[in-house]
């Protein structure tokens, strides 16, 4: 690994990796059983120079803003390369968002450049708001020859003609605006520094280095905090490989296992379970002999990896399982959602090396991390080197928000002072989560204290950004808020979004209206969609400004109404 | 080839096998996350399905905003 804390922004580190190891593979693409790409490090940067060439001529100084909406592959780090090298920020944008918000977001941003894979621009250029876009130079990836790009140009054909220039930048400027979300209501752009990634990359450096020859397989959008850091900064800053996935099939993943040797993944809960329940299906099927033998073999792994992780016993007790895991598998990593302490414990039993985390975005990716020693499924691990977390207001059982302080917490919410002040306070970041510290200083998840939901996927999801899709219900009024918010319950997991409305004097609540909202919820993300609804007799209570006072009016339903009273959809 | 109507039940019949439900239960509008219970690595395999059967690759990006399997059928219709 290069020794992070020598350089300044984040494009000299990259630029100090290229230099290191040129003739190492830094990136291979596969899309099903086809290598699309694999390119050296040295062939990485000739590309990507290319490219900041023709950016540069184009306008994109220090500070530019630039957009990137791409899947997971080779273009996407390419481009990234390129504006972090001309002293560019980026904005990396969920590609499973909706073209509309996709625009929102852009125009949010104030993005000048954009990279955007072709089939994600057609779905633009379709757009209702396709209008409104103001972004200036639009480069459009894989585009079929003759393909009408409406204005944008083609990125393979965007060459300079002149070299590109080195951009410096300080540990302070911005680098990457990352959207945590907010595409229906109040966007939160998560304005991160060269600082703040460099700062994380050094602390996790230690605990899961990368060198040449270690592969990292990306799986999580690249957008995400989580696979900019592991499959991106961490694996270039240590000569490692990025192997890509155009087709993230359970199928294609298990098998990249094997034909890449993976040594990391970064995985959601989401797709930890799915790995599980295959696994469990396999296991199932084998001779009753043959199942108690594993049992056994199990039993003995458990009992030798309860205080440290023993890679070399594992492999060799449950050798046909790690084989599928590629046998040099080092970390399976799951974040971006909790995860359940039993899923953890079955690849733990197993003696695959699984390391859960906690995080988020404001504060650059890990805050916590699990060292397996004691191996604790129960907790999300100590924090990472660097990283305070103090517990507020704590219960009679040790339990309040957490808080959190580091040199990897963000600037601000990009041109939002006022949500920055309530996120930031006195230089502690709210987490909005509800968690205990335990003796040994580990950290304990148990709910959430701020309005919102996390799905499995990963996907933050606040009641705000979804209440756009219920206006002009026929009722008086309605809010959407996350039941646990309303009616505090211990659990990270299986949380819902619900409707509350407050029906017209003298109404009563008719088909047409729950078929109307029963549309208006099917036409959201399926990751958005509401569990269900309740009617709520009373006034909303409002602000001067008209706008609902929502700890008021959850205060008010938690005291009125039981959760069972909230009808399914 | 195949007429819109023809994909979109065999869409129907293909997703009731492979989901263990009965093809009468499934009707070309509805939401196949909710109506199968599925979530979007499950709805990925049903696409698997789908490529072997109408022997065309469906790209990942196929399935993005689709949960309904006439939209499903368009798309798959579009490229064969």
């Amino acid at each position: 690994m290069l020794r992070l804390q020598q350089y300044k922004c984040l494009g000299e580190a990259l630029r100090a990796a290229l230099e290191k190891w040129p003739g190492e593979t830094c990136l291979v693409e596969a899309d099903r059983e086809r290598e699309n790409i694999r390119l050296t490090y040295r062939q990485f940067g000739e590309t990507a120079l290319t490219l900041a060439a023709a950016m540069q001529e184009a306008g994109l100084v220090s500070g530019t803003r630039a957009a990137i909406l791409m899947t997971n592959q080779s273009k996407w780090l390419i481009s990234a390369y390129a504006v972090l090298f001309c002293g560019g920020v980026l904005v990396p944008l969920d590609y499973k968002l909706p073209a509309e918000d996709q625009l929102k977001l852009l125009a949010h941003s104030k993005a000048e450049f954009s990279v955007v894979e072709y089939h994600l621009w057609r779905a633009i250029t379709k757009a209702a708001n396709f209008g409104e876009l103001a972004v200036r130079n639009i480069l459009v990836t894989e585009a079929p020859a003759g393909a009408d790009l409406a204005g944008a140009k083609r990125w393979e054909e965007f060459c300079g003609a002149r070299d590109a220039v080195f951009v410096p930048r300080e540990p302070k400027d911005d680098v990457c605006i990352v959207y945590s979300s907010g595409t229906g209501g109040r966007p939160k752009g998560c304005v991160l520094t060269h600082g703040n990634y460099l700062e994380q990359a050094a602390a996790v450096a230690p605990i899961f280095p990368f060198w040449p020859g270690a592969r990292y397989l990306s799986i999580i959008p690249t957008n995400h905090a989580i696979d900019f850091m592991g499959g991106f900064i961490m694996p270039f800053t240590g000569g490692g490989t990025v192997v890509h996935l155009r087709t993230l099939r359970p199928e294609y993943i298990r098998e990249a296992f094997t034909r890449y040797a993976i040594t990391y993944m970064a995985v959601v809960p989401l797709i930890l379970k799915s790995l599980q329940r295959g696994l469990t299906e396999k296991f199932g099927a084998l001779p009753p002999f043959k199942r108690r033998m594993l049992n056994v073999l199990i039993a003995v792994n458990r009992a030798f990896t309860k205080s440290k992780p023993r890679p070399g016993l594992s492999r060799t007790l449950l050798k046909d399982i790690h084989a599928a895991f590629g046998g040099g598998l080092r970390a399976l990593l799951v974040g971006g959602a909790f995860t359940e302490p039993s899923t953890i414990e079955f690849f733990h039993d197993l003696g695959i090396p699984i390391y859960n985390g906690y995080g988020c975005t404001e504060a650059c990716t890990a805050i916590t991390l699990n060292d397996q020693r004691p191996f604790r499924p129960d907790t999300v691990g100590k924090p990472v080197a660097g990283m305070e977390i103090r517990i507020l207001n704590p219960l009679a059982d040790g339990a309040g928000e957490v808080a959190v302080r580091s040199k990897t917490v963000m600037s601000r919410y990009l041109d939002d002072p006022e949500m920055t002040a309530e996120t930031i306070v006195d230089g502690w970041l709210m987490t909005g989560d509800l968690g205990r510290l335990d003796a040994s200083g580990q950290l304990q998840l148990f709910g959430r204290k701020k309005n919102m939901i996390v799905t499995e996927e990963g996907k933050n999801v606040y009641p705000e950004d979804i209440e756009a899709a219920f206006g002009g219900l026929a009722v008086k009024e309605s809010c959407v808020f996350a039941a646990n918010y309303l009616w505090p319950a211990r659990t990270m997991t299986g949380e819902q979004l619900m409707l509350v409305i407050h029906l017209d004097p003298g109404q009563e609540i008719f088909p047409a209206l729950v078929e109307d909202i029963t549309q208006r919820n099917r036409r959201l993300a399926n990751y958005k969609r509401l569990s269900g609804y309740l009617v709520w007799r009373r006034d909303f209570p409002l602000t001067a400004s008209m706008k609902i006072k929502r700890g008021v009016l959850a205060e008010e339903i938690r005291a009125a109404v039981a959760r069972d009273k909230m009808a399914a959809l | 080839m195949s007429t819109l109507d023809q994909t979109t039940e065999q869409i129907l019949t293909l997703a009731a096998a492979h989901f263990k439900v009965p093809r009468a239960a499934l009707q070309p509008d509805d939401d196949f996350f909710r109506k199968l219970g599925i979530n979007s690595l499950q709805a990925l395999d049903l696409l698997t399905r789908l490529e072997q059967h109408f022997r065309i690759e469906l790209p990942d990006y196929e399935l993005q905003g689709v949960s309904d399997f006439r939209t499903l059928a368009e798309r798959i219709q579009s490229r064969l």
